[in-house]
């Protein structure tokens, strides 16, 4: 038993709780519908804008970049173009690798004391598999449901469709991208249960996504494929909410509901929470700046101005005494 | 050094993305579809399920019915109700396309709203277009 993860646990079951109440018993799904999702869909836009604003305004005075490799030094030294980077062509690419594959994470190693002191380093990829996974299996998720969104439906959504459920598993057809979802979000979660170290720096705020994230996942699949949704009136639903003339159609079950709740809530939960890796991953000053400190000069731009009395003022001032004590002085008059 | 003119600009590209559903509509919604029932269908007033029951399971009953008809050689559905019926999707008067008889008025209305294509037809004969 862990208080962090309980709690986390316990926040998560008590919104479908809500949200199931809400909709099934007290009939609200005016706000479970409509007035919450807008209010979640605000609270993400100007959230993340002002988050990214507020770090934007932060200067970076000088280069920090985490090198992984060769700086640029002496022609016949050979330079490590991407893992330190000279130009901004080379922080390009380095930031292209790290946002698509991430190739920091790709770095990741166990540490092991052997027998005799000895430590020793283990190539550990799992993390680097899974938290790939998981990313792209949900950005698969999110475009897929723009088929709710978006009337007619463009012609690439059907390609992605098509691909996703290329095995053609069961009616439905299976999507791959929704088993490998919960699949890979449920190991990034019991990673943080399982390792001794992870699950002693895992706090609260790291539970709490992952098990909405889970919950999510769990509500849509069970939609599709277990309880059944009329998916026409859910089409219905989602064309009033894009087109600003929501409305709220008969036969929707309380699960569709209680998966909008839950979606709402990651979404106004976005900008107050870790998960702004998302736009904080362009910004982190250790990857996107070129290391060229020893090249270029970088002036801290919140200097003081400092009033300044340089030695030539000094000597103008105090020259005839200069002269008269015997000193020596660069001008004679 | 300040990046700001940068960071402004991805910043409105990430917000033109994310409402993207909002503006790709321009404020019309697309009217719901209206599957067409023939007059055969209306004066059987029901499917072999109820109506709300054949909109959500429709495509699991098919399922079901290919699984039986295929690997046990059983034809015969008996619903909730205690009916029975034949379980065919195309082979003529006494199948699915029997009272449903346009797929381009039934099946595709919805099929096509929701983005769904099933791949019944790339073994079923589709039911021919009606003759005008």
């Amino acid at each position: 038993m862990n208080s962090k993860y309980m709690f986390s646990l316990i926040a998560v079951i008590v919104l479908i709780s809500l949200a199931y109440v809400g909709v099934e018993a007290a009939g609200l799904q005016v706000i479970f519908g409509i007035v919450i999702p807008y209010m979640a869909v605000l609270i993400f836009i100007v959230g993340f804008i002002y988050r990214v604003m507020d770090w934007a305004s932060s200067p970076v005075p000088f280069r920090i970049p985490s090198t992984c490799g060769q700086q640029k030094s002496l022609p016949w030294i050979k330079h490590s173009k991407i893992d330190n980077p000279f130009t901004a062509g080379g922080v390009i690419v380095r930031m292209f690798f790290e946002i698509l594959f991430f190739r920091s994470l790709f770095r990741n190693t166990k540490c092991r004391i052997n027998e005799g002191a000895k430590i020793s380093y283990i190539w550990e990829k799992w993390l680097w598999l899974a938290s790939l996974a998981f990313h792209y299996s949900f950005l698969t998720v999110l475009i897929r449901h723009l088929r709710f969104f978006l009337e007619p439906v463009p012609v690439c959504l059907q390609l992605l469709e098509n691909v996703d459920s290329f095995f053609q598993v069961g009616l439905p057809g299976l999507f791959l991208s929704g088993a490998v979802l919960l699949a890979s979000v449920t190991f990034l979660f019991l990673r943080r249960i399982y390792i001794p170290q992870i699950r002693y720096i895992s706090l609260a705020a790291d539970f709490f996504p992952l098990f909405l994230i889970i919950s999510i996942a769990t509500t849509g699949i069970l939609m599709r494929y277990f309880t059944k949704v009329n998916i026409v009136g859910v089409k219905e639903f989602a064309m009033g909410f894009a087109t600003l003339h929501p409305t709220v159609p008969d036969g929707i079950g309380s699960l569709f509901y209680v998966h909008l709740f839950l979606v709402s809530v990651l979404f106004a939960y976005f900008p107050f929470s870790k998960l702004m890796h998302m736009g904080g991953i362009f910004l982190s000053p250790t990857r996107n700046l070129p290391n060229n400190n020893r090249a270029e000069r970088h002036i801290n731009p919140w200097n003081p101005s400092v009033k300044i009395h340089t030695y030539e003022e000094y000597e103008d001032e105090f020259r005839e005494k200069m002269i008269e004590a015997g000193l020596p002085v660069e001008k004679e008059s | 050094m300040n990046d700001k003119s940068k960071i402004i600009a991805g910043l409105i590209i990430f917000v033109i993305f994310i409402t993207f559903p909002f503006w790709y509509n321009m404020g019309k919604a697309a009217p719901v579809p209206e599957p067409k029932l023939t007059d055969k269908a209306k004066l059987e007033k029901e499917c072999v399920e109820p109506k709300q029951f054949m909109k959500v399971e429709h495509m699991q009953i098919l399922d079901v019915w290919r699984e039986s008809v295929v690997r046990n050689a059983s034809r015969t559905y008996v619903s909730k109700t205690g009916k029975k019926f034949n379980m065919s999707l195309a082979s003529g008067d006494d199948s699915c396309i029997g009272c449903h008889s346009s797929k381009v008025d039934f099946c595709d209305k919805c099929h096509n709203y929701a983005s769904v294509r099933p791949y019944c037809w790339t073994c079923h004969i589709e039911p021919p277009k009606e003759k005008k």
